[in-house]
């Protein structure tokens, strides 16, 4: 709004909203064209926003968003004194940093290697392999992972060789729930989030190179004061995005993973609203442990945006 | 020392490069075994004997014995086929109707000479970082009226924001003098939408129609939450009945079930997957043209 009142700086300023119907009389059409697009975002993405006021009610489907009494902070009280609160919240933050410390490097890694192979063929033949995991669906992927850990699964099989482990299902195995859900995500993910990175990576300026070979740089060095410099914007807006997913973490691939028997490291925030709103109808309760979790989402990605703007690096906006 | 005999000989590549080139090829050859592997074991258990599968262990890289009674097992299931017909009409109405309103949406978004355009820029991007979450989008969605219908596939994840801002960057990339000269010429918004700047961006639009296909392909989520009827099911939810659940009456009738439920599980898998995986080597082209990091950026 700022930016259109300052192109009509000449103007003798009228009153916003008089400004604003001459505008819409103008672009009538333009706004025509966005008017279902407004509805959708005010019916399906705000509409939930607003829903969050059930948080503060005791909600009940048959008095509906406005009839319901209100009840305060009733719900976020009785979820900071849950007994599973801390449960959910270290194995969210665990499982999303253990995330944030395998899979998001392993993305740059792989890109920096494909970068450097000298074979286009051979490029090509790993891109396209890499990419095929993140096509399969995530109950697919489940389905794989129930029979390759399974207790004459080939990855336990594998393991058990190798390590000597008892050959177990491995899926009801607490200790084991989070290297499965990494490494698997890892095996999906790799590939598909290496593509940012390369694509970053043959934006890189060919003459940089040549001038540093030039002044005698050898392979390593030219990584070390060209590419990597090269892809550290790219890197922090991956990480600014990554980090806000953080306490999204992948709850669907939980959801088909996780069973009573592993719910100590596998239970997260978002697997416990599912449980306590769809399957228990505890509407108000959960959607107020949802909204917490919406806020630390936003909060992280606010501070880390603000973080990295101050720092002089890269930010989203 | 080894400094100076890399500065010396420029022409020839260093002991040490040629190692690295080395390693690196054998290190990218093998994460392909590493991630095909899975694949392959999935694909030759489909293909194997039930039984002689059942007293298999560890990875199989081939079928045993040879056989496609599986595959008819899961031809003779008539929720594969009713789960497959929901998830084309899905997929296929869900990409038209994303693709329409996304640029719309972006080209909208991307326009420069109107007054809201910062208000609707800050709606569209704080939605992309801040969410009702899970209970009131299901409430929402319910109310609405969308409970149990196939609609319920389509209309809520209408727009994807992240894909929208990529659409409406690469928009702003479309030089205006084309769009103006087509204005003089009379043409209106719509005209210059499509016939103009769609083409322009083609490499965006297939990335993100493969992007939009692809997640109507593989949910399976809110078909959980918002269906109840058995013949709504899109794919997945069958699948993972199948595969997940292990519930033998979803994949077939009678005694050959116990004995064949693993084979048939890996079948149902190739069957469900085999299509995404034969459109995607069309797109790849565009990924890394498509994608621009700066696309992302709000």
């Amino acid at each position: 709004m700022k930016t259109a009142a300052a192109d009509k700086i000449l103007i003798p300023r009228q009153p916003f909203l008089k400004r604003l119907a001459k505008d819409m009389q103008k672009n009538w059409k333009l706004y025509a064209l966005f008017l279902p697009v407004l509805v959708y975002f005010f019916v399906f993405k705000y509409g939930p926003m607003f829903g969050l006021s059930i948080s503060f009610q005791d909600y009940k489907p048959a008095r509906g968003f406005l009839k319901s009494k209100w009840v305060g902070l009733k719900h976020f009280e009785n979820f900071f004194t849950d007994p599973y609160f801390f449960r959910l919240l270290k194995n969210t933050v665990t499982i999303s940093l253990s995330t944030l410390i395998f899979s998001f490097p392993s993305a740059i890694i792989l890109a920096l290697l494909i970068n450097e192979l000298r074979s286009r063929k051979l490029s090509r033949v790993v891109q396209t392999v890499s990419y095929i995991p993140h096509f399969v669906s995530t109950v697919v992927i489940c389905g794989i992972i129930q029979q390759l850990v399974g207790r004459t699964g080939g990855i336990t099989m594998i393991l058990a060789n190798l390590f000597g482990i008892e050959p177990t299902n491995m899926l009801l195995e607490t200790g084991y729930f989070i290297p499965i859900y990494i490494g698997s995500d890892i095996w999906q993910n790799m590939g598909w989030n290496s593509i940012v990175y390369l694509s970053a990576l043959t934006a890189i300026d060919q003459e940089l190179y040549e001038a540093a070979k030039v002044d005698g740089a050898n392979k390593w060095n030219q990584m070390i004061h060209i590419t990597i410099p090269c892809l550290v914007p790219t890197i922090i807006i991956m990480f600014i995005l990554k980090v806000g997913k953080m306490f999204d973490v992948g709850y669907e691939k939980i959801m088909l993973l996780y069973t009573p028997l592993t719910y100590e490291r596998a239970d997260v925030i978002n697997t416990y609203v599912y449980r306590r709103g769809m399957e228990n109808a505890q509407w108000s309760y959960s959607a107020a442990v949802g909204f917490f979790n919406s806020v630390v989402c936003f909060l992280l990605v606010f501070v880390t945006n603000t973080i990295t703007r101050r720092s002089g690096g890269n930010s989203l906006w | 020392m080894r400094q100076n005999r890399e500065q010396s000989s420029k022409i020839r590549i260093p002991l040490g490069e040629r190692i690295f080139y080395m390693a690196d090829n054998v290190l990218m050859i093998l994460l392909c075994v590493v991630i095909l592997i899975p694949l392959i074991h999935v694909v030759a258990g489909s293909f194997s004997d039930g039984t002689k599968y059942m007293s298999h262990v560890g990875i199989l890289l081939w079928p045993l014995d040879f056989t496609l009674e599986a595959y008819e097992a899961v031809a003779r299931n008539p929720n594969i086929w009713t789960g497959y017909s929901n998830t084309l009409f899905v997929v296929f109405v869900g990409t038209v109707l994303n693709l329409l309103f996304s640029l719309i949406a972006a080209y909208v978004l991307s326009r420069k000479n109107y007054m809201l355009k910062r208000l609707f820029n800050l709606m569209v991007v704080f939605s992309m970082y801040f969410s009702g979450g899970m209970i009131p989008f299901f409430l929402i969605v319910r109310s609405v009226g969308l409970y149990n219908s196939i609609w319920s596939l389509i209309i809520p994840p209408l727009i994807n924001v992240f894909n929208l801002v990529i659409v409406r960057t690469a928009m702003l990339g479309v030089p205006d003098s084309l769009e103006e000269s087509a204005q003089l010429d009379g043409a209106g918004h719509l005209t210059v939408l499509f016939r103009i700047i769609t083409p322009l961006i083609k490499p965006t639009v297939a990335v993100i129609a493969l992007y939009y296909a692809v997640s109507h392909w593989n949910s399976w989520f809110n078909a959980s939450l918002f269906l109840k009827k058995r013949n709504m099911y899109p794919l997945q939810l069958i699948l993972r009945e199948i595969i997940i659940q292990n519930d033998l009456s979803a994949s077939s009738t009678g005694d050959e079930a116990f004995f064949m439920s693993e084979t048939i599980q890996f079948a149902t898998i190739v069957v469900a997957t085999l299509p995404i995986l034969c459109v995607y080597p069309f797109i790849q082209k565009y990924f890394v043209k498509g994608i621009m990091v700066g696309a992302v950026k709000g």
